[in-house]
């Protein structure tokens, strides 16, 4: 078992299949720690959700075991496991006042009525929503409801609380006015968060750590700015943020580096980070940012001639499109000054980059072996 | 006066707002009428008038004076609480209109009339019709007299003295059980002849008693419908409407095949030694018949309503409340169940209002004790035809529908209700 001491939740080699025939969480293992915000992140049907019902206790997991503060927990009832949830539709009860509904886990745990009372005051003035306990949440916004299912969710001071896409029925900027406040609330409590989203940049603002999920595989899990800048795979590279590929083959590899023929012509000295040695299929990931226009000879490690197909005018950046070594998307992002002028569409320019920012990762599987 | 006129709100060119918005759909109001016009007229005519109709004649009593025009108005002279008969003029007037009634055969409905009220009229008219055509001089009054002595009798000419206005309170008192006398004071009836309100007691607890078997043993099946997946409640709900694809009576004649005291069941329990030959239950033509058959009967109005509004109910609501600590037995209580209420509602008033006003199951399985009000209703419209008595109890049932109506309306609501 790969158990750190602080580890709060254990995903020991878990699998779970709902229909006996394919596996929705294919292996996985997992520690989270105590007090962090750990967000999984990842496309549609890739397995977050049932990952959260498996530790919430809704869905049992068909193979391996879930530990919650080093007690295995496959065989405890969901309302013994005193986990909190916030629900995507918030499921706030409708037949019961707000103040209600936050009183509910305590009635349940046979709390006095006056703990309850003050304990459900404070939850409210922690959402900031102290004038509201009257109302049914059928009369609250949105956002007012979202934050008294967060409140319901904390008031029982369990020891994680998950949400499932909780931002998912906002509009843009009451989700990111919410963002901001889950994230001060788990600062202030220090309650471990477990979060699931797919979008992905709310998952770089909130976390501490992002699990990326896909195809029931955690692809990569780290840090937001490691898994911005340091992708380890394809899939990861391509999930978070914007990313230009570059295919080609492995011609030698030198250390942390490698040089890389394209398959569209030119050769690009790059950091190896997914490759096996000279001759294997690689997939390069650059961001758009870091590509520098108009470089001169000599000023960084790769220099390579695009065509500039498409300028999109973006106030703070322009948006180039261009065709390099074969691909039409190659976009490049440059800041709104002077070296721009030297763009026209329809022109070519020079373009260049860090080896240390171009990554070799894993080629796609259908031209890994091309016959 | 002023400052409302100042306060409405006005479009560009000053015409009130709502004015301009009443005449902008005036169109569409049109349309949408027509498009109903045809039902409408069809509902008046077939349902509307004839309910009116009959509501009105639980209180229409023209048959004693249209028949007896002179009688009434003569009779109208003579105080009720006299101890003495009417006057010879009043047997005048009576000789005259039981010959002309006589000859145009409208006597025996007057004498119909006034048997509901006083058993012996109606024979009392049928001798009197065919005597009386001898009677052609004075004094009428001794020779009425003759043909019969009940027109000696004060209470015969009270009766009539009663029955002689136009509207009459009569078949509702009867209705309930009632009755008043010539002076106006109303009384109940003699005790064997109460029926009435015993049948109204009786149908309504037993609707009760079925709308809470319904609700029993509908809950859970509607449960499973909402939360089976798809493919097995699909299933579930053709079986629960399996029985709107036959025919009423079918079901119902299927209920006595089983459980008449040679049908199946008794059968059966003989067979397996758990009642003697001789000791065989009777389970139908009884309050058990009425019970089982009209439960099976109204079941799926139970569980359709209440499956309706269990699917609306997100799972969510079930998990949220485990994850907040409740037993499945808890969240099940205090989280599922208050946001059935509408469909329990509704079910149960559907249920209820069907089962007060059902005649054909009773009729069939009830027997003698399982009999509802609208049997009795049936009965005085095809068999005594007393019709005024009929729409008297028609219209005390349909009182007593509104009412429970209203009173859901109020502690309900009915903007709650959920029917599919
Ligand atoms: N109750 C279920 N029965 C059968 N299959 C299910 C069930 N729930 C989920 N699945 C399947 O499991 C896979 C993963 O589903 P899951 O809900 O975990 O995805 P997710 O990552 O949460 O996706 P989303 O972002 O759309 O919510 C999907 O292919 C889905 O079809
Ligand atoms: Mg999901």
């Amino acid at each position: 078992m790969i158990q750190d001491a602080q580890d709060i939740v254990v995903f020991d080699r878990v699998q779970k299949s709902y229909d006996g025939e394919t596996l929705v969480v294919k292996d996985l293992n997992l520690g989270i720690k105590t007090g962090e915000f750990l967000t999984m992140l990842g496309p549609s049907g890739s397995g977050k959700t049932t990952c959260l019902m498996m530790l919430a206790g809704f869905e049992p997991a068909t193979h391996g075991e879930i530990y919650l503060n080093d007690k295995p927990i496959n065989k405890v009832a969901p309302h013994r496991r005193n986990i909190g949830m916030v629900f995507q539709d918030y499921a706030l009860f409708p037949h019961m006042t707000v103040t209600e509904n936050l009183g509910f886990p305590l009635k349940v745990r046979k709390f006095r009525k006056s703990e309850i009372e003050a304990k459900v005051k404070r939850a409210l003035d922690m959402v900031r929503l102290p004038e509201f306990g009257g109302r049914r949440p059928g009369q609250l916004s949105g956002g007012q409801q979202q934050r008294v299912a967060v409140a319901r969710a904390l008031v029982f001071e369990p020891d994680i609380v998950l949400m499932d896409e909780p931002l998912g029925a906002l509009d843009k900027n009451l989700r990111e006015e919410m963002q901001y406040e889950i994230k001060h609330l788990h600062e202030e409590l220090g309650v471990t968060i477990v979060y699931v989203t797919h979008d992905q940049s709310e998952a770089l603002t909130m976390s501490n750590r992002i699990a990326v999920f896909n195809d029931g595989v955690i692809q990569q899990l780290a840090s937001p700015s490691v898994l911005y800048e340091q992708p380890e795979n394809r899939f990861v590279a391509q999930f978070i943020g914007e990313n230009n590929r570059l295919h080609g083959r492995v011609k030698s590899v030198e250390g942390q580096h490698c040089h890389v023929d394209l398959d569209g012509g030119g050769t690009i000295r790059a950091l190896n980070v997914r490759v096996e040695g000279a001759g294997v299929r690689t997939t390069l990931s650059l961001r758009p940012e870091r590509v520098i226009v108009a470089c001169q000879e000599g000023e960084v490690d790769n220099r390579i001639v695009g065509r500039v197909e498409e300028l999109i005018y973006l106030g703070d950046h322009i948006r180039a499109r261009l065709s390099v070594s074969g691909t039409e998307e190659f976009v490049v992002k440059i800041p709104n000054t002077d070296r721009h002028s030297a763009l026209r569409e329809g022109t070519d320019v020079n373009l260049g980059w860090a080896a240390e920012d171009c990554r070799a990762l894993d080629a796609p599987a259908e031209v890994a072996e091309p016959a | 006066m002023s400052t409302a006129a100042d306060d409405t709100l006005r479009t560009a060119d000053g015409v009130p707002l709502k004015t301009s918005l009443r005449r902008a759909t005036a169109r569409r109001r049109v349309r949408t009428f027509l498009l109903v016009v045809p039902i409408l007229a069809f509902l008046m005519v077939t349902f509307v008038f004839p309910v009116v109709d009959m509501m009105f004649r639980s209180v229409d009593n023209q048959i004693v004076s249209s028949v007896l025009p002179r009688t009434t108005l003569a009779i109208q002279s003579w105080d009720p609480g006299s101890e003495e008969l009417p006057p010879e003029f009043v047997y005048e007037a009576l000789v005259l209109d039981i010959q002309e009634s006589f000859k145009d055969k409208t006597l025996g409905r007057a004498g119909r009339r006034l048997n509901y009220e006083k058993s012996g009229v109606m024979s009392l008219f049928r001798k009197s019709g065919r005597r009386a055509k001898r009677i052609t001089e004075a004094p009428f009054k001794d020779q009425v007299l003759a043909i019969d002595e009940r027109w000696a009798d004060l209470e015969t000419w009270q009766l009539i003295h009663q029955e002689s206005s136009a509207l009459t309170e009569s078949y509702f008192l009867s209705a309930a059980d009632l009755r008043v006398d010539y002076k106006g004071e109303i009384s109940w009836k003699a005790e064997e002849r109460r029926i009435y309100l015993f049948l109204f007691y009786r149908t309504l607890w037993m609707s009760g008693l079925i709308t809470v078997f319904c609700l029993l043993l509908g809950y859970p099946i509607a449960f499973l419908l909402a939360t089976l997946p798809p493919r097995h409640s699909n299933l579930l709900l053709i079986l629960v409407l399996l029985p709107f694809w036959t025919s009423l009576l079918v079901r119902t004649t299927a209920w006595i095949a089983l459980l008449q005291s040679e049908g199946v069941l008794n059968d059966l329990m003989v067979f397996l030694g758990f009642i003697s030959d001789d000791g065989r239950l009777q389970m139908i033509h009884n309050k058990i018949g009425t019970f089982v058959a009209m439960t099976h009967i109204l079941l799926p109005f139970m569980i359709l309503p209440l499956y309706s509004v269990m699917k609306t109910i997100p799972s969510s609501y079930m998990r949220a409340a485990r994850s907040l600590g409740a037993s499945p037995f808890t969240s099940f209580v205090r989280v599922y169940m208050p946001n059935t209420v509408p469909g329990i509602g509704a079910g149960c008033i559907l249920v209820f209002i069907l089962s007060i006003g059902y005649y054909i199951t009773p009729a069939l399985v009830g027997g003698r004790t399982g009999t509802f009000i609208s049997n009795i209703i049936a009965l005085h419209i095809s068999e005594t035809l007393n019709w005024g008595l009929a729409a008297a109890l028609g219209v005390i049932l349909l009182a007593l529908v509104l009412l429970l109506y209203f009173l859901y309306d109020r502690i309900v609501g009915v903007a709650n209700m959920k029917l599919g």
